[in-house]
């Protein structure tokens, strides 16, 4: 009660913490990440298992030596399951969240500078994506249409995009008026070279780290989709896949459940906190860069 | 409220909401030509198809009719709540949607009330404690819960709570007010996780800037009872974006429940979509998705009406546009 009747100053954490050196949470973030890519990348290279070698005669065996998470009722390795699991969480994800950035930047940035008819055109067709709760969306529409991760995929940066292109226009509103773009257009410049090669780099930083959220919201909306059947196709190692396998084998191997459950929850969260930490460091300069 | 602007902006509002239901009811109504085979296959489910069951269903849902004939007629039986019968019980649609709507209310009752009775005393806790080890933990703690989607949090609450330590049930609805609350419990903390860790930062976020006013500062030099600054002071404005997030909120717990459902195998709205889905059920599909249509729009609506009431400057500006 008595610390913040004196400071004369805003409040904001240590100038250390600011600009310096990231937290330690920050680093695992990254750390997680880094672990995450190489399994993606690997694949059923760095697995000790071919993940969907089956063995009878090993199901739903404990963890051990041989089996660290043990088996599922096909007697496959849920360690390698795992590690292979990482390649459907990355690729989507990062498809959906540059996809999504670049569509958004782009009809952001034109309604942010153009203004007028362009601009309420951009953004009442963006408003009304905006609306729509993506994931239940893509539930009923991929459900219904079929078509699996891919067409989940295209149909998640379509919806993710409105969000980066409000961002996105409303910090190139900011900077429209700011001088460099005045001198621009006096020396004549075109406006393509004006919006993309003059204002974009400045709101860039905002976009990517919106990206970077997106990102963890659409590992956790295609692994939902992969959950309830109308994502990657059946037998795929998938975490989401992996987890509504799961559900009947709780009591005989719960490692089937919560080996691919932690990883999924650990990975976003670490995407989200490097979102964050972007995040702030860009809105702590103030401005947009 | 008297305003002619306010009336615009309403009318506005109301004319555009039409548009968006009209749009939606017909891509809704495409699905029973866009989903894989024949609108009569479709309709027909497991039912044999022989010419006179063809005919009839092609009589039924009028598809012996001209394309757009067929959209108003269906829009027209919309209007009255009727999208046919299920193909795989023969119930009408709206039938199906009554019996599960009263489970799914009480499970996003139940979610609800967890997200504001935890998210909102935490974050003003977390306010309140800036800057120390307890803030950054619950910090943590919502970063998590929203990182973590429910059918994974469901599991893993499944495992712990329930296989693990047995305190609450695996499965099953429980009968009477208590049983109902034991048995959802799990559900209900797995479906609200997400939005409580939204709320939980909002909170935090505005009470944060509420506690750095001069106005908070005085009243604590005056002497003013600390729980009174809470609740009086910081509560009361940083409720604002809350209430404006809650539209967002009302969005998840709605994706939240088809999962939620299907992982507790509970017999609710979002378990009849899956199920739907599964079955190649359209009409049942086409009956969910225009209820969720209708729930989106309506609660964009109302958002737009509490920042209406919140900052009246944005109708002004919408009337004067």
């Amino acid at each position: 009660m008595s610390e913040a009747v004196v400071s004369p100053l805003p409040a904001g954490p240590p100038a250390s913490t600011r600009r310096g050196r990231p937290s330690l949470l920050v680093i695992g973030a990254f750390v997680v990440v880094g672990v995450v890519t190489v399994c993606a990348i690997g694949g059923a290279a760095v697995a000790p298992h071919d993940p969907s070698a089956q063995n009878l005669l090993v199901t739903l065996t404990k963890p051990s030596m041989s089996h660290p998470f043990g088996t599922d009722d096909l007697g496959r390795d849920i360690f390698s399951r795992t590690i292979a699991g990482a390649r459907t969480a990355i690729i989507g994800p990062l498809i959906i969240a540059l996809g999504a950035m670049l569509i958004g930047n782009f009809f952001g940035l034109l309604a942010g500078y153009y203004g007028g008819p362009v601009d309420s055109t951009i953004m009442r067709i963006a408003d009304f994506l905006f609306a729509l709760p993506a994931l239940l969306v893509a539930i009923v529409v991929v459900g219904v249409l079929g078509g699996g991760y891919y067409r989940a995929v295209i149909l998640l940066v379509l919806l993710f995009c409105p969000l980066d292109a409000r961002l996105v226009r409303a910090a190139t509103l900011e900077q429209r008026g700011r001088a460099y773009v005045e001198a621009a257009r006096t020396l004549g410049l075109s406006r393509r070279r004006i919006i993309f090669h003059h204002i974009w780099p400045n709101v860039l930083p905002v976009a990517i780290a919106n990206a970077t959220l997106a990102f963890a919201y659409a590992l956790v909306s295609l692994s939902a989709l992969s959950f309830l059947g109308i994502g990657v196709g059946p037998g795929t190692a998938d975490w989401g896949r992996m987890l509504s396998d799961s559900r009947t084998l709780l009591f005989e191997n719960p490692a089937t459940a919560l080996a691919p459950g932690i990883a999924l929850v650990i990975t976003a969260a670490a995407v989200n906190v490097i979102g964050d930490w972007l995040y702030e460091r860009v809105s702590d300069s103030g401005r947009v860069r | 409220m008297s305003h002619p602007h306010f009336a615009r902006f309403i009318g506005r509002r109301l004319v555009a909401m039409a548009a968006v239901l009209v749009a939606m009811s017909f891509v809704i109504f495409l699905f029973l030509y866009l989903a894989p085979g024949s609108p009569e296959q479709i309709l027909l489910g497991p039912r044999e198809a022989t010419p006179e069951s063809v005919a009839a269903i092609r009589h039924e849902y009028h598809l012996d009719q001209p394309f757009l004939t067929q959209y108003f007629l269906w829009a027209k039986n919309a209007l009255r709540l009727d999208f046919g019968r299920s193909i795989i019980t023969h119930e009408s649609v709206s039938h199906e949607i009554v019996q599960r709507f009263r489970f799914s209310i009480q499970l996003a009752g139940l979610a609800f009330g967890f997200v504001l009775l935890v998210g909102v005393p935490l974050g003003l806790f977390a306010a309140s404690k800036r800057r120390t080890s307890v803030d950054r933990s619950i910090v943590a703690f919502s970063v998590a819960g929203i990182s973590a989607p429910a059918f994974a949090t469901g599991l893993l609450l499944l495992y712990l709570f329930a296989v693990k330590l047995a305190w609450f049930p695996v499965f099953g609805q429980g009968s009477g007010f208590f049983g109902r609350i034991w048995h959802l419990a799990l559900p209900a903390i797995a479906l609200g996780l997400t939005a409580m860790g939204l709320i939980l930062r909002l909170t935090r976020a505005g009470a944060a800037t509420v506690f750095d006013q001069d106005y908070v500062a005085f009243a604590r030099a005056r002497g003013v009872p600390r729980r009174r600054i809470l609740v009086a002071y910081v509560l009361r404005n940083a409720l604002i974006p809350i209430v404006t997030a809650s539209g967002l909120i009302l969005a998840y717990l709605i994706a939240g429940a088809v999962l939620v459902e299907t992982t507790f195998a509970l017999p609710g709205l979002g378990s009849l979509l899956v199920e739907a889905i599964t079955n190649k059920d359209i009409p049942v599909v086409q009956g969910l998705a225009m209820l969720i249509a209708l729930t989106v729009v309506f609660i964009n609506l109302v958002t737009d009406l509490v920042y209406l009431a919140i900052d009246p400057r944005i109708a002004f500006e919408a009337a004067h546009a």
